[in-house]
C-alpha cells in the first residue's frame, strides 16, 4: 500500500513530521517498506512529442527518433519499443535522470554507432504500472505541455507500506490515518459525507439471484446520465502520480482514487452497453468473456459474475469486462459499489491465475457498511468533474449486515501482555479505532467496526491494545536457567555424533536440496518409487530424493570439473520412501574420489578404495559405541554400487536392518553421469536402523580385567576356496575357546603361484592368552590343534604345510 | 714394582690413547679374559702369603675397577662418537612436507544449529524435530490458517498430490502441532530443521532452514517471549550490547503478534550486530493463539505461551559473513572449505560457541 503525508493529512490533523510518522506506522504494525524520494528528479522527466522516426542503420527492431522536447533542437533518442512513432506524445528522460524502476543513471551512449541522448520512458520504467508494452502513450491534450515536466512538484515522499493481510481497512488512506490517530499521532478528521441528492430513479435493473454459494450479498448502484468523460483535473492527476499510478480518464481516476482513499472498490459500467439490467449470479461451465486486460477467460461453473441479457459482464469484485468499459466517448456511467464474499473471490482467482487490486481488497473483506458512501463519494466527484445527472442509490440485497459483538474481560489484558493499562486508557483506544463500547464492572461490551473483519474473540482486542500502547511497554522477563529434560534424545545425540565423526575423517559436510533431478535419481533409486513434486521449480528439482548419491554425485561432478581431484563429501539427513508424512529416514551418506597420496614424495598413490570407505564405515560406527566384533558383513548391496566390490553391513549376525552400505560405484552409473575421476567410492549409513545403545558411558564402562599372563602369537595359512570370506575364517577361529583367544587377525591374501586357481591362501595371526596363567607349549599345542581342526571343518580350508 | 703396579701403568697408558672399539675390546679381553692379566692375578690371590694377602687383594680390587671404569668410560665415548657420526649422516631437509592428511568440515548451518541449540538448552528448551513431508493440517490448518485464508499466499508451497493435501513443510510450525498433539502441557521447545518455499532468487531459496520455538505453560506472556529472545539473540551473537526492536505483525498462528528487528551498521564492509540505526528483520514470533490450542486440545484458559521461528540460514549468514544464500547449497568444495567449522569445533555451554 503506497501513501504520502500529504494525502494521510486529508484524514488526520497533525504536528508532527514526516520522520515521526515513518516510526510511528512500524510502531503501530504498518511496516514501512521503503521510502522514495519522487521530488529530486521528477522535474526532469519531460512531456515530449516523437517528430521523425527512421530505422536504425545497425538494429532492425531500433528506431532512431528526434524528439522535441521544447528546446530549440530537436534531440536524437534511440528506442526500441514497437509503439514509437512519429506524433506520439510520451516522456522523455535526459541524461543523468534516474529511471525510478531500475534505479539506473542515464547517460549519453552510443547504441549500436547511433548517439542517443536520454531515453523514452515506459510506464512500468516510471512505476507507473507494473508491465506495460512500450513506450507511455499520452493524449494529445499534452500537446501544450511539451518540455514541460511530466510529474508535478511533490512536497510529499512515496511511502510504501506492507499492510499484513488481517487489515483490510489499512488498504484504504483512511483505515491508516485513524490508526495512527488512535496511537497518538494526531487527531482523525471527521468524515464529510455529501449524500446524493436526486429525484431520479436508478433505471437499470439489478437482480441478485439467490443461489447457494452466492458471492455477493449486496450490489449497489446509481446510473450518472449524460457525463463527458475528459481528462481527470491536475488534482486528482497529481494524487495519483504521487502514489505512482498513472491517470487514465477521469471517471477511471475517480474510482481508483475512492479505492485508495476509503478502500473502497468501484465499478463504472457504460451503461449504454448493458442489454436489459444486470443479473449478479453463478457462472455456468464454459462461459466466456474477455476482460479488461484484453484477455479471454473461459469460466468454470459457480464463479460470481455480473452479467447482463447477453452474457457475462465481468466477474464481480474481481476484473471487469471490455464489452461494457468506459471510454472517452462514454455518456452514461452505471456505478457500482457491492460486497463479495472473501472465499468466493479467491477461489475465482486462484482458479483463473488472476490478480486484480479489487481481488486483492475484497478477499480481504470489504467494509460491507461502505457501498453508500463510496457511491456518494464517486458519484458527486464525476459530476464535478465530468458533468452529469445522478440517480438515486439502489442497492439490492440477499443479506443484511449485522455488527459483531463481544464481551472482553479486561483482565485478560495484562494475563497476555504482561503489563498494565487502566480500563479509562483501553476505552479510549478502542473508541478511537472504531469500537461502541458498554462497560460492565471489569467487562467492556464491544461492538466491532464494520471495517474489521479480523476482530472476532478477546484476543484480537488484546492485540490492538498491545499494538497501539506501543510493545515497548512489554517489559523483558530474564528467562531461568533450569532444565528438567535434556536437550537431545539418544538419536539426536547420534545423529550429531555420526554427523562430527564423519567430517573427523576427511569428509566436508554439505547440504543439498530434498528433491532432485529425476535423471540422477533413477540411477540411485533402487527398488523406491520416484515421488513427484506437483509443481516443481523446474524440472530438474522435480522429484523428491530416494538416495542422497543422486544429489551428491552431481555435485561431486561439479567439484571434479572445477579441477579438483581427490575430494570427500557427505551429508547427513532425509531421504524418502513414499509421498506420506513420516515415510522418510535419516541417512548419512559420502563420496570419496580420486587417489591417496596424490604426487606424494614419500608414499605411493593408489585410488581411493571400498577398504578406505568401509574402514571410515566401520570407524565411525565403532566410535559411536558399536561393537565391531559382532559386526557381520555380505555383499547385497543395491544396484548403484560394484556388485563385486562393495558391502552390506549389519550390527549383528542376527542380520536385523542394515546398518550400512559401502563400496565402489557401479561403473555404469559413472558412465551415465559422467564423472570424470579415477575412482568414486561411497557409503551411507542409516541411523533410523541403528539401535540406540541405551546405556550410558558410564554404563558402557564395564569392570577393568586384564591378564598379565603372558600371551603367544601364532600363525595360520590356510588355503580355501575363493567364496569362503576371511570373515568366515575369523569367525570360526574366535569360537574355538573365547576364554583364549583374545585376537584374530589376516595379515595375509594370496592367489596365483602355488595355488590352485579356484582357491586362495588366507594367513591369520592369533593372538592366545589365558587370564589364569601362564600356557605351557602343551596347552599352546593343543589349542592350535583345535583351530587347525575346526576352520577345516567349517570352512573346508586345508592348512598350508 | 710390583706386577699390579706395572699392569696399571701399562694400560692407564695404552688406554689414555685413541683406540676404536674392537681395540678397546682387545684391552678389556687382555685384562679380564679367561687368561687375562687381572684375572690371572686373581688365581694368584691363594698363594700370597697371608700376611700380604688382605693388602694384595684390596689393591687388586682397586686396580679392576679402576680400569673397568675406564673401559666403560672408554667404550661409551666411542659409542657416543659412533652414534654422533651416524646421526650426523642420518640428517634430512626437516622442511619437505609431512604425511598428507584430510580435514573434514561442518557445514555453516549445521554448527548454527548446534549453536541454537547449545543457547536454547541452557534456558530449559529441548529438541524436537517433525517430517519434512506434511500434510495440509499441520502445515496451514491446525495453525490457524485455513484454506482460502490469504496469509496462505504468503507460502509458495510444494505439492506432492494433485489435491494438495501432501505438501513439504513450509515452516517449522508444523511441529508445534505434533508436540502438543503427542503430549500433555507444558512445553518448552525448539525445533530445528528443513524448510520448503517455491521461490528461488538470490535472496530465496527453494529450501531453507529454520527454528521453530514453543513454550507454553500457566502464566507465560510476552514479557517471557521477549526475555527469551533477547537471552537468545544476544548469546548467539556474542555480543552485550544488542539493540533489539519488537514490532506488531501478524501471522495466523500467533496473536499478538511480532516481528523482531536488531540494529545494525555497516563498517568496512563487514556488517556489525547490535549497533547503527540501521534495522534488520531476523524473526516473526507472538502469543500462541487460542485456535492454535484448542486444535490440538490445550485448554487456552489454563494454559498459554509464546511460539517464534527464526531463520537458521539468516542467522548464519549475519553471524559468518556469508553473502549469498544460495551458496548454502551449492555444495562448492572451496566454499564449503572457507565457511565450513571444524569437526572438533563442538558448540558446548562450558566453552562457548566459539573458540
Amino acid at each position: 500500500m503506497k501513501i504520502t503525508f500529504d494525502w494521510l493529512q486529508d484524514h488526520l490533523k497533525t504536528s508532527l513530521k514526516e520522520k515521526h510518522l515513518l516510526d510511528q506506522l512500524t510502531n503501530i504494525g504498518l511496516e514501512v517498506e521503503s521510502v522514495e524520494s519522487l521530488s529530486a528528479d521528477n522535474e526532469l522527466f519531460k512531456v515530449a512529442k516523437i517528430i521523425k522516426t527512421e530505422k536504425h542503420p545497425n538494429a532492425d527492431r531500433l528506431k532512431v527518433c528526434d524528439v522535441n522536447v521544447g528546446e530549440k533542437e530537436f534531440i536524437k533518442v534511440v528506442c526500441g519499443a514497437a509503439n514509437a512513432r512519429k506524433g506520439l506524445i510520451t516522456i522523455y528522460a535526459p541524461p543523468g535522470a534516474t529511471i525510478p524502476k531500475t534505479k539506473t543513471k542515464l547517460v549519453t551512449a552510443k547504441i549500436r554507432g547511433v548517439t542517443s541522448y536520454g531515453m523514452l520512458c515506459s510506464d512500468s520504467e516510471l512505476n507507473l504500472s507494473e508491465e506495460s508494452d512500450g513506450i507511455t502513450e499520452l493524449s494529445t491534450k499534452y500537446e501544450k505541455s511539451i518540455g514541460k515536466s511530466y510529474f508535478s512538484k511533490s512536497k510529499s515522499n512515496l511511502i510504501d507500506l506492507s499492510i499484513t493481510p488481517n487489515r483490510p481497512d489499512c488498504l484504504g488512506v483512511r483505515g491508516i490515518a485513524r490508526d495512527l490517530a488512535a496511537s497518538g499521532f494526531g487527531k482523525l478528521l471527521e468524515y464529510k459525507e455529501k449524500e446524493i441528492k436526486s429525484k431520479k430513479k436508478q433505471t437499470l435493473k439489478v437482480k441478485i439471484s439467490k443461489e447457494k454459494n452466492q458471492g455477493c450479498n449486496a450490489f449497489g448502484s446509481c446510473l450518472i446520465t449524460n457525463v463527458k468523460n475528459i481528462e481527470s483535473p491536475k488534482w486528482l492527476k497529481d494524487k495519483l502520480i504521487s502514489i505512482g499510478q498513472k491517470p487514465i480518464s477521469a471517471i477511471v481516476d475517480i474510482t481508483n482514487y475512492v479505492m485508495l482513499d476509503i478502500n473502497r472498490p468501484l465499478h463504472a459500467y457504460d451503461a449504454d452497453k448493458i442489454e436489459k439490467g444486470i443479473i449478479v449470479r453463478e457462472s455456468n461451465s464454459g462461459e466466456e468473456f474477455t476482460a479488461l486486460d484484453n484477455k479471454n477467460y473461459k469460466l468454470e461453473k459457480g464463479m460470481c459474475v455480473i452479467s447482463d441479457n447477453k452474457g457475462v459482464l465481468g466477474l464481480g469484485g474481481i476484473i471487469g469486462g471490455i464489452r461494457s468499459g468506459t471510454e472517452f466517448d462514454t455518456k452514461n456511467i452505471l456505478l457500482e459499489s457491492a460486497y463479495f464474499d472473501p472465499r468466493s473471490i479467491r477461489n475465482t482467482a486462484k482458479k483463473l491465475n488472476l490478480d486484480t487490486d479489487a481481488k486483492f481488497r475484497f478477499e480481504r473483506g470489504i467494509d460491507p457498511l461502505s457501498i453508500e458512501s463510496g457511491l456518494n463519494k464517486a458519484a458527486l466527484l464525476i459530476k464535478e468533474i465530468c458533468g452529469g445527472e445522478i440517480s438515486k442509490i439502489d442497492i439490492q440485497k440477499i443479506e443484511t449486515y449485522k455488527s459483531k459483538i463481544i464481551k472482553f474481560d479486561t483482565n485478560l489484558f495484562e494475563k497476555i501482555s504482561g503489563f498494565k493499562i487502566s480500563i479509562k486508557e483501553m476505552i479510549k483506544i478502542l473508541e478511537n479505532l472504531g469500537f461502541k463500547i458498554k462497560k460492565d464492572k471489569k467487562n467492556l461490551k464491544l461492538t466491532i467496526p464494520s471495517w474489521r473483519p479480523d476482530i472476532s474473540q478477546e484476543i484480537d482486542i488484546i492485540e490492538e491494545l498491545v499494538r497501539i500502547s506501543g510493545y515497548n511497554k512489554i517489559a523483558t522477563i530474564d528467562p531461568i536457567k533450569e532444565r528438567s529434560k535434556s536437550t537431545l534424545t539418544q538419536t539426536q545425540k547420534l545423529f550429531h555424533f555420526l554427523q562430527r565423526s564423519i567430517a573427523s575423517k576427511g569428509y566436508l559436510e554439505a547440504i543439498t536440496w530434498s528433491f532432485t533431478d529425476s535423471n540422477y535419481n533413477k540411477n540411485f533409486k533402487g527398488d523406491e518409487k520416484e515421488i513427484k513434486i506437483v509443481n516443481p521449480i523446474s524440472s530438474e528439482l522435480g522429484v523428491l530424493r530416494n538416495s542422497i548419491f543422486s544429489n551428491l554425485s552431481m555435485y561431486m561432478s561439479k567439484n571434479l570439473d572445477r579441477g579438483f581431484k581427490d575430494i570427500s563429501i557427505f551429508e547427513i539427513g532425509p531421504i524418502f520412501k513414499g509421498s506420506n508424512p513420516g515415510e522418510q529416514s535419516t541417512v548419512v551418506c559420502g563420496l570419496s574420489a580420486g587417489k591417496k597420496n596424490r604426487l606424494s614424495w614419500i608414499e605411493n598413490e593408489r585410488n581411493v578404495d571400498v577398504f578406505d570407505v568401509k574402514r571410515d564405515v566401520v570407524q565411525t560406527l565403532v566410535e559411536a559405541g558399536y561393537n565391531s566384533d559382532n559386526f557381520f558383513i555380505d555383499r547385497e548391496t543395491p544396484n548403484y554400487y560394484h556388485p563385486g566390490k562393495s558391502g552390506r553391513l549389519f550390527l549383528n549376525r542376527g542380520k536385523d536392518q542394515v546398518a550400512a552400505y559401502f563400496g565402489e560405484i557401479h561403473p555404469n552409473i559413472l558412465k551415465a553421469i559422467d564423472i570424470k575421476t579415477e575412482s568414486l567410492v561411497g557409503f551411507e549409513i542409516f541411523l533410523d536402523n541403528l539401535k540406540i545403545p541405551k546405556k550410558t558411558l558410564n554404563d558402557q564402562k564395564t569392570k577393568f580385567v586384564v591378564s598379565d599372563y603372558q600371551k603367544s602369537e601364532r600363525d595360520f595359512a590356510f588355503i580355501v576356496n575363493k567364496d569362503v570370506s576371511s570373515q568366515d575364517l575369523i569367525n570360526a577361529i574366535s569360537v574355538v575357546d573365547n576364554r583364549l583367544i583374545s585376537n584374530v587377525r589376516v595379515f595375509d591374501v594370496y592367489e596365483g603361484e602355488n595355488i590352485p586357481e579356484s582357491q586362495k591362501s588366507i594367513a591369520i595371526n592369533v593372538t592366545i592368552q589365558s587370564s589364569e596363567k601362564t600356557l605351557n607349549d602343551n596347552d599352546l599345542d593343543k589349542i592350535n590343534k583345535l583351530i587347525i581342526e575346526t576352520v577345516e571343518k567349517k570352512t573346508g580350508a586345508k592348512i598350508r604345510s | 714394582m710390583s706386577d699390579l703396579k706395572k699392569i696399571k701403568d701399562e694400560f692407564l697408558t695404552k688406554l689414555t690413547g685413541k683406540l676404536n672399539l674392537s681395540e678397546i675390546n682387545q684391552i678389556k679381553s687382555d685384562l679380564f679374559g679367561k687368561n687375562g692379566l687381572v684375572s690371572s692375578q686373581f688365581k694368584n690371590i691363594g698363594t700370597i702369603a697371608e700376611s700380604e694377602r688382605k693388602k694384595f687383594a684390596s689393591d687388586l680390587n682397586l686396580l679392576k675397577d679402576e680400569l673397568q671404569d675406564l673401559i666403560n668410560s672408554k667404550i661409551s665415548e666411542v659409542e657416543n662418537a659412533e652414534i654422533n657420526k651416524r646421526l650426523e649422516k642420518e640428517k634430512i631437509d626437516i622442511t619437505l612436507p609431512e604425511r598428507s592428511f584430510v580435514r573434514g568440515k561442518i557445514h555453516p548451518v549445521s554448527q548454527t544449529i548446534d549453536e541454537i541449540s547449545s543457547i536454547f538448552s541452557e534456558i530449559g528448551f529441548s529438541v524436537e524435530e517433525g517430517p519434512d513431508v506434511e500434510n495440509e493440517y499441520n502445515n496451514f490448518t491446525a495453525l490457524n490458517t485455513p484454506d482460502n485464508h490469504p496469509a496462505r499466499d504468503m507460502h509458495d508451497t510444494f505439492y506432492l498430490d494433485e489435491k494438495k493435501e501432501k505438501l513439504l513443510r513450509t515452516h517449522t510450525s508444523p511441529v508445534q502441532i505434533r508436540t502438543m498433539l503427542k503430549d500433555k502441557p507444558p512445553f518448552k521447545i525448539i525445533a530445528p530443521g528443513r524448510t520448503y518455499r517455491s521461490d528461488s532468487d538470490q535472496t530465496h531459496a527453494p529450501m531453507f532452514h529454520q527454528v521453530e520455538g514453543l513454550h507454553i505453560d500457566k502464566n507465560i506472556n510476552m514479557g517471557h517471549l521477549k526475555g527469551c529472545l533477547s537471552y537468545f539473540i544476544k548469546e548467539f551473537f556474542e555480543v552485550d550490547k544488542l539493540k533489539m526492536r519488537f514490532r506488531p505483525s501478524h501471522f495466523p498462528f500467533t496473536e499478538p503478534s511480532a516481528e523482531v528487528d536488531i540494529g545494525y551498521e555497516i563498517k568496512d564492509g563487514k556488517i556489525i550486530i547490535g549497533e547503527g540505526d540501521q534495522w534488520l528483520e531476523i524473526l516473526g514470533c507472538g502469543m500462541v493463539h487460542p485456535n492454535v490450542l484448542k486444535n490440538v486440545k490445550v485448554d487456552p484458559i489454563k494454559f498459554q505461551g509464546y511460539a517464534f521461528g527464526i531463520g537458521i540460514d539468516r542467522l548464519a549468514m549475519l553471524k559468518y559473513g556469508i553473502n549469498d544464500l544460495r551458496a548454502f547449497f551449492d555444495c562448492d568444495y572451496r566454499w564449503l572449505n572457507h565457511f565450513g567449522f571444524d569437526p572438533l569445533d563442538v558448540p558446548t555451554n562450558y566453552r562457548g560457541l566459539s573458540r
